[in-house]
């Protein structure tokens, strides 16, 4: 039996799509229940496509597109037209909506497969499974009402310093009295630290709206938060604060955006 | 509190890709076009350099775009670059033809997590010029054995019986040069 050491070790050949057989079954076994192993088999497929981006050449002959485009016309139709179809000439919130919708799909088919893997092992887990659906897909639901909503309000969140890389997202309702929060390039928090949202209201301190971590590319989201009754918000901001998060700001603040 | 910023509501070019595939999900064919356009030079320059034949590169270029089209959501855009994940993708499907074998990888599967941001085309050309610099500095005996991996599908036994090196130093070769292209974007 092979060791997780080992199993890293091939991690690269598999990547190329160089193992085969016996070893690279063992491998994918290894996969399904070696996070670990998971998120460096990603990197590597990282690192091929740098690789594969230093080739450099010449453009396809145009006759390549039209023969794509003639394809693609000639294909079934795919999918119906859905609420992942950006409506033309609307405001500028409304182009995200597809975006986010797909983001929360992304969120519940990680989730799907997750379950699947551990399908694998325990097939009492099956009921769980579809429990646990069924709630993702209420709340992709919720969160699609949310972006829907007329009154609901987009509010992006800019760095308070140079360099300008961190952003962040909030997008609230007031009548559904909920809110989702995106942000990326988020510098790694220290231990014990962690990012606090808050709500800057039009009167009165700033008001804790949730305590989150970013994942290892600077990628966070909270979905699914409160937004307090009766409160106007004039802008969101970010600090770094203790883990449980904090009752008021503690710290400089790293990204805001007003309410337009 | 410190002076802040003013918040920003223009159109990002991560923004305005994430539309696009949102588009190119919704069966926007407009979308696959601006997407070609964007992406086909990417796609050709990969194909060509494994196959080394311009119908062949041409025909792989068609299955990247068609697969895409097909499976939209294959791409995970929260996670990595379309352009890395297109040129992985380039390469399995160019190396499957140049074995003559049926596709081994579906697109779906190819999860993957990349470090520089390429949707900027600008920015791609530092970030390639960057990858390309990287290469450069590596040890010869690494790179030639990373792009004889890459590039030309060679297995690792294959690339040991080429250079005469035992096994076990090819595949370090290839991991540790993997790791150093990625050190370059840490």
């Amino acid at each position: 039996m092979k060791t997780h050491e080992q199993f890293a070790e091939d991690l690269a050949l598999y990547a190329l799509g160089e193992l085969a057989g016996g070893e690279r079954e063992s491998l994918e076994e290894h996969l399904h229940t070696c996070a670990a192993c998971r998120r460096e088999l990603q990197a590597l497929r990282g690192d091929l496509g740098l690789l594969g981006l230093s080739s450099s050449g010449p453009r396809p002959p145009a006759r390549s597109k039209e023969r794509l485009m003639r394809a693609i016309a000639a294909e079934p139709p795919l999918r119906p037209s859905s609420a992942l179809v950006e409506p033309p000439r609307r405001s500028l919130w409304w182009a995200w909506v597809p975006a986010f919708a797909a983001i929360a799909l992304f969120v519940i088919a990680v989730g799907t497969w997750r379950s699947n893997r551990r399908m694998n092992d325990q097939l009492a887990e099956l009921t769980n499974r579809n429990q646990g659906q069924t709630v993702q897909l209420d709340r992709l639901n919720q969160e699609l009402r949310l972006l829907q909503s007329p009154d609901a309000v987009h509010v992006s969140l800019s760095p308070t310093k140079s360099p300008r890389q961190p952003s962040g997202t909030a997008i609230f309702s007031t009548s559904q009295k909920r809110m989702i929060f995106m942000a990326s390039n988020l510098p790694p928090v220290p231990e014990g630290k962690a990012y606090e949202l808050w709500i800057i209201p039009m009167k009165g301190a700033p008001m804790p709206a949730g305590v989150f971590k970013p994942d290892e590319h600077g990628n966070a989201m909270m979905m699914d938060q409160p937004m307090p009754e009766g409160v106007e918000a004039k802008a969101f901001a970010i600090t770094v604060e203790k883990e449980e998060g904090s009752d008021k700001p503690t710290s400089p603040i790293m990204l805001m955006g007003e309410v337009g | 509190m410190e002076p802040v910023e003013k918040s920003s509501r223009s159109r990002g070019d991560a923004g305005d890709e994430m539309r696009l595939i949102a588009r190119l999900r919704g069966g926007e064919q407009q979308a696959m076009s601006e997407f070609y356009d964007r992406y086909a030079k990417v796609v050709y320059a990969v194909a060509l350099r494994v196959l080394q034949d311009a119908a062949a590169a041409e025909d792989v270029l068609q299955d990247v775009f068609l697969q895409l089209w097909r499976k939209p959501d294959a791409f995970d855009a929260s996670r990595g670059s379309l352009a890395a994940w297109l040129a992985v993708i380039t390469r399995h499907r160019s190396i499957d033809r140049l074995r003559k074998r049926r596709p081994e990888t579906d697109i779906e599967e190819c999860v993957i997590t990349s470090g520089p941001d390429l949707r900027d085309e600008t920015e791609r050309t530092l970030v390639v010029e960057k990858i390309r610099g990287a290469l450069a500095e590596m040890n010869p005996d690494q790179r030639t054995a990373l792009e004889l991996a890459f590039f030309q599908g060679l297995t690792h036994s294959e690339i040991a019986e080429k250079t005469g090196e035992p096994l076990g130093t090819i595949k370090t070769r290839i991991r540790s040069g993997l790791h150093q292209l990625r050190a370059r974007f840490a």
